[in-house]
């Protein structure tokens, strides 16, 4: 028999029971509650008269429908949004669940959130009744997103019922080049594996551009495993692991940290492991990517053309191919650099960390944005993100370029606040969808890195980073 | 939950891979703090021609008529036929409760999101897989008007009078045969957690701080 995936170490670790028909009872260390997904839960535990389990195993933010705007210290104008994030509020406060509220420094993404407070370590098993909750595999966890049933399971048992999910392997090789991300490492994984290649798989994501990316980077990638059909994603624990997570307000210290090092430090796939599926890409050959249609894996380079459906052999693929073309308004062969965008979105649990901020930043820093941008968002992903790039002076780079600089939420990744694409509008996003009327009604997204989405900011239309 | 033993209804065929979760249900109606009501916004986006909204009587739009779930030939499905990788993104299961609330007991498709099929079986919808080729059959009886029938103990599906097999896990089939409630199942387990829980703090004490 050979040895254990990283998958197989942390599903080992948190199995409770198994029963006859192969369904596991899975212990869950963390459970991060936000707005959107709770309030049925939270009800379902008051009718049931149930308390939840392990109170200080959740951790609760409001970020979907939060405003952006500097305003909402006076609170939230949407009654419709505003009784949601009060529900929120009432929960906690009345099951007595930590939660930073809007107006906290702390508050932002709770994806953002967990890793920055230590909240999601090394070794745990995370969820949140939210799909992108991969990210935190980032820190060689076992995360994965559940539906609100699954949250107020999880509240009332600490645990989930679950099948164990196939493993896949995902190496990327060799080194990526200059002005080449971690988005970009991400999407032409998925634009090769396809939408739904990760279904039913957990996947690791490994190999010498992976190692190389910092834990930013490795959120990134994690955070996206969905949108490859894979609940969870994950990255084994390596020194840039624990230097990350060390001194976080969560985290261990002291005698507890030396001993939970020990056990990070196991925590990768055995050198014989063997995984159900494999795929290996070479870092050298990944181009910044951008989307062209309304699938996470209608992704080209950015130095080729839109696709042509008439070449695809599959019929109700390339059927899928003309309604995505058709609804994004683009012809087959256009020059993805001829694209031109009316807005700009750089934010979202996928690119809001500083590293992303500094990335975009970078290429702000002395241009202005172009006359054709009716916006351009910079959302931080978190208030103490958001606080570090003030120091390090970003906020004004982005503001001199005609960025608007904003408070900490979801945004313009899913517009559930005020934040959206008018019909027809296209967009260069950091975010994670593209698909039809994600960021508004009739809106049109393309998913780029924070670097080219600044680019297509400054220059009106996509343009490879590498090229400015 | 509603229990789930055999259904009778007549097919919707929505003829679309990837239809992911912000077109079965859009973001605007994920604010409601509830689990009903969401029936009338059902892919709302491909259904009304006008924008909606939680406050906006839906009568009041205007109907996109050539999409399927308002062609007449449709009305009173209660079976969703649908293409490759159904339910894919967000994990709000508000998608399911849409489907449920409109009247649909039964999603047919080659293959399913991973988390829009777990969050079916927690509402007593059920999600069933069969192969492409199949699909073209029951694509090809829908649009001929056919009922389709979903026999869960026997785990078949029947229409023109053909049938095929389809693969359940067994758990989830029990749990929606009786209509039981997961929670409760698990609560029956408390001892085990507890005793995981001992046992785990002897060796991670951090995670117990």
């Amino acid at each position: 028999m050979g040895g254990k995936t990283l998958y197989d170490k942390l599903w080992d670790i948190h199995l409770v029971d198994t029963d006859e028909n192969g369904a596991s009872l899975i212990y869950i260390d963390r459970h991060l509650v936000h707005e959107v997904t709770s309030p049925q839960a939270f009800e379902g535990l008051r009718m049931a008269n149930r308390l939840p389990w392990k109170l200080n195993a959740n951790l609760a933010v409001a970020d979907h429908n939060v405003p952006t705007t500097a305003d909402r210290v006076n609170g939230i104008k949407d009654p419709i949004s505003k009784a949601q994030v009060d529900a929120l509020d009432a929960n906690c406060d009345e099951f007595g669940i930590t939660e930073f509220k809007m107006n906290d420094l702390r508050q932002g993404i709770v994806h953002v959130v967990g890793p920055e407070q230590g909240a999601t370590l090394p070794g745990m098993t995370v969820v949140c009744g939210d799909s992108h909750t991969a990210t935190h595999g980032a820190f060689g966890s076992l995360a994965f997103g559940i539906g609100t049933s699954e949250v107020e399971h999880v509240l009332a048992t600490q645990c989930l019922v679950q099948k164990k999910s196939k493993s896949m392997l995902v190496r990327v090789d060799g080194n990526v080049g200059a002005g080449v991300t971690a988005k970009d490492i991400v999407l032409a994984i998925i634009g090769e594996i396809g939408t739904a290649g990760g279904t039913g798989y957990a996947i690791e994501f490994a190999g010498e551009a992976i190692e190389a990316l910092s834990m930013e980077g490795r959120m990134t990638v994690c955070n996206m495993a969905i949108e490859g059909g894979a609940r969870a994603g994950m990255v084994a624990v390596d020194q840039t692991t624990i230097d990350y997570v060390k001194g976080r307000p969560y985290g261990p210290t002291d005698e507890q940290w030396e001993q939970a090092v020990a056990e990070w430090r196991t925590l990768h796939s055995d050198a014989d492991a063997e995984f159900d599926k494999v795929v290996e890409l070479n870092g050298a050959d990944i181009q910044p990517q951008v989307t062209w249609g309304t699938s996470p894996e209608m992704v080209v380079p950015v130095d080729t053309v839109v696709p042509n459906p008439d070449e695809e052999a599959d019929s109700v693929k390339a059927e899928g191919m003309r309604k995505a073309l058709a609804y994004m308004d683009l012809q087959a062969g256009t020059p993805i650099d001829q694209i031109s965008v009316d807005k700009v979105f750089i934010g979202s649990c996928t690119n809001s960390r500083i590293e992303d901020l500094r990335a975009a930043a970078d290429v702000a820093k002395g241009r202005k944005v172009a006359d054709n941008i009716k916006l351009a968002l910079v959302v931080p992903g978190s208030g103490l993100v958001k606080q570090q790039a003030e120091a390090e002076g970003l906020d004004k780079v982005f503001v001199e370029a005609g960025f608007e600089w904003r408070e900490p939420g979801c945004s313009m990744c899913l517009a559930m606040n005020a934040d959206r694409l008018e019909p027809g509008e296209r967009c260069a996003s950091t975010s994670n969808r593209n698909f039809e009327s994600r960021q508004g009604k009739g809106g049109r997204t393309h998913l780029v890195s924070p670097a080219m989405a600044a680019a297509a900011a400054v220059n009106g239309h996509f343009v490879d980073v590498r090229s400015i | 939950m509603e229990k789930f033993v055999t259904h009778i209804g007549k097919a919707i065929p929505l003829n679309r891979n990837n239809v992911d979760t912000d077109a079965i249900i859009p973001k605007q109606y994920l604010k409601s703090i509830k689990r009903t009501g969401f029936g009338p916004f059902l892919f709302d986006d491909w259904r009304y021609n006008t924008p909606g909204d939680l406050d906006i009587d839906v009568s009041t739009r205007e109907i996109n008529s050539e999409f399927v779930l308002n062609q007449d030939a449709y009305q009173g499905g209660s079976v969703l036929l649908a293409r490759e990788n159904f339910g894919c993104g967000s994990s709000r299961e508000h998608a399911v409760w849409a489907l449920t609330d409109y009247g649909i007991r039964a999603v047919i498709a080659p293959t399913f999101a991973d988390i829009f099929f777990n969050n079916s079986f927690k509402n007593g919808l059920l999600p069933v897989i069969l192969a492409d080729e199949v699909m073209d059959e029951l694509f090809s009886a829908a649009e001929q008007g056919e009922e389709i029938t979903i026999d869960l103990p026997t785990q078949e599906v029947r229409a023109a009078g053909k049938a095929w097999e389809f693969e359940i896990d067994p758990f989830r089939k029990h749990c929606l045969l009786e209509g039981l409630d997961d929670i409760g199942l698990t609560l029956q387990k408390a001892d085990k957690i507890k005793t995981y829980e001992a046992q785990r703090k002897q060796t991670a004490p951090w995670l117990f701080n």
